[in-house]
């Protein structure tokens, strides 16, 4: 099932797994205004729509996303004033990012390409990266005299600690696919031919999972990085409360005593 | 009695209300209000009751006054209306109410959120007094309550900007007593106030009583207050009867008398 009515992203939806193309291919995916906003929206549909069980976002042709299309900010730098960059995000770029950390699904980056800058940062914010051999990552910022931005400083440190985070930021270098993956910024890389059949894989076994436990278990990690051990405990103890009340938990350990596949409904 | 708005349970020793105006977002019509109050105070004749729960639902507590009913309003309606009496009311409650507060607590919605002794909100509660963004200002206790709670200058900012706070926010600056996740927030406030439901009635009223005097009295006449209502508990059955449990190392049984 496709959906039609954007323009510069494709929607599609196969049993329970949706996905979200980025798809301006000439330009790299990079993310003009109204992708912004298709982005926003997409989202939110699939974050809204309980039929959709894991997520998977890509870009259409040899990018991921080159981030940010500062051609859309053009006139005003040939005129030579500074834009607004701070109100520019936080209306663009951080609902979207916010919205991939707080749906309660599994959301994978299939990153086909180079992700650059606030592209980097939407791979950062899904929950799972697949890289193909082609693909690679880069902090595109210093190179235009900017910080980075859309979380991926925050990611970057939690993901490599600040020394690491910072070479990357500082160098602005393109780190290809095996590298990121012993560094731990994607968790599998796989040559292009097989990036496909990879994704859809894990992507179909996400979506048959136990999908209230999958998004109490992102909830948790989101949480947890902020607290100590204590209250790390605690907040895990009155989350597995409500994942014991669930239809899938009951379904998980019937199966299991009566020795069959579990059969999970999402909740 | 029958109620149009919410929907009142008594599951001894807790009495429930529940705001069930769904489509509104809960807003806080005059009709709504009456039948809180009216609950509440069935609530504090019933025996049986030991502590009220006030609550809404996972989207919206309250998400303020019913603006469409105040909107033609004038000052002379309002007046003949003599809604805060019913505020007034409300604040006469005699018996523990406990806030189960979960997605927007607005503007009333926030100051009937404020009226509540204990609130415990879900991760998803968002509190705020917005009424500057329609022209007018908290009128059933925002500017007082919050400013005792937050002091000064962040209640100053939530009133003038109007921009609500996330629970997590209001945890941090004592608004609420826990935060817990949106799946929960219900129960943690029924373990609550089963908790409180075990304490001997009688003191529970009286120290509810003794901490709301903090609110407008002087330390040495809220002190004053606090000795008398503590002296009259030793003229209590359940004063005896707490006592000798602890001595006998055995759990009370409270009469409320």
């Amino acid at each position: 099932m496709s959906k039609t009515g954007y323009e510069t992203i494709t929607v599609e939806k196969k049993e329970s797994v949706g996905k979200i193309t980025l798809n301006r291919p000439s330009a790299l995916n990079a993310i003009n205004d109204a992708m912004g906003d298709e982005l926003n929206s997409a989202l939110k549909e699939a974050d809204k729509d309980e039929k959709t069980r894991c997520l998977v976002i890509t870009g259409a042709g040899r990018a991921f996303c080159a981030g940010e299309d500062v051609s859309s900010l053009k006139e005003r730098y040939s005129s030579g004033s500074h834009p607004s960059l701070g109100d520019h995000l936080r209306k663009k770029y951080h609902p979207m990012i916010m919205r991939i950390r707080s749906m309660e699904k599994p959301v994978i980056a299939r990153l086909n390409g180079i992700a650059a800058g606030s592209g980097a940062s939407l791979a950062f914010a899904c929950d799972i990266r697949i890289a193909s051999e082609e693909a690679g990552l880069r902090q595109a910022f210093i190179g235009v005299g900017l910080v980075p931005d859309s979380g991926s400083s925050w990611f970057l440190t939690r993901f490599l600690g600040p020394g690491k985070a910072l070479e990357l930021i500082m160098t602005g270098e393109t780190i290809k696919a095996n590298d990121a993956e012993s560094l731990g910024l994607v968790n599998k890389v796989v040559p292009a031919a097989e990036l496909d059949k990879t994704v859809e894989e894990l992507a179909h076994r996400l979506a048959s999972g136990p999908t209230k436990a999958l998004g109490l278990s992102k909830r948790i990690v989101n949480r947890v990085s902020n607290l100590d051990l204590a209250d790390a405990l605690e907040y895990e103890a009155i989350h597995q409360d409500i994942a014991g009340q669930t239809r899938d938990h009951l379904e998980a350990v019937r199966a299991f005593l009566e020795k069959r596949q579990a059969k999970f409904s999402g909740n | 009695m029958p109620y149009e708005s919410i929907i009142v349970e008594a599951e001894p020793p807790v009495g429930i209300i529940r705001l069930n105006r769904p489509k509104a977002m809960n807003a806080l019509s005059f009709g709504v209000l009456r039948e809180i109050v009216d609950a509440l105070e069935a609530f504090d004749k019933d025996d049986r009751i030991k502590v009220s729960i006030l609550t809404g639902n996972d989207d919206a507590f309250s998400a303020g006054a019913d603006i469409k009913e105040l909107s033609e309003a004038t000052p002379v309606d309002l007046i003949l209306r003599n809604q805060f009496a019913l505020w007034d009311r409300l604040k006469k409650t005699a018996k523990p109410i406990i806030g189960a507060v979960s997605g927007y607590a607005l503007g009333g919605g926030c100051e009937l959120a404020m009226c509540c002794d204990m609130i415990v909100a879900s991760e998803t509660a968002r509190f705020g007094q917005p009424e500057i963004n329609i022209g007018i200002m908290p009128g059933a206790g925002g500017t007082q309550r919050l400013t005792r709670t937050l002091g000064k200058f962040r209640a100053m900012e939530i009133i003038l900007t109007g921009q609500p706070i996330t629970a997590r926010e209001a945890e941090k600056h004592g608004l609420v007593n826990r935060v817990v996740p949106v799946e929960a927030y219900f129960g943690e406030a029924k373990k609550l106030a089963l908790q409180l439901a075990q304490k001997g009635p009688l003191a529970v009223r009286m120290a509810k009583e003794a901490v709301l005097k903090a609110f407008d009295t002087p330390l040495e006449e809220g002190l004053q207050f606090e000795r008398r209502n503590f002296f009259l508990l030793f003229s209590s059955e359940d004063m005896r009867e707490g006592m000798k449990a602890f001595i006998e190392k055995r759990p009370p049984n409270f009469k409320g008398r």
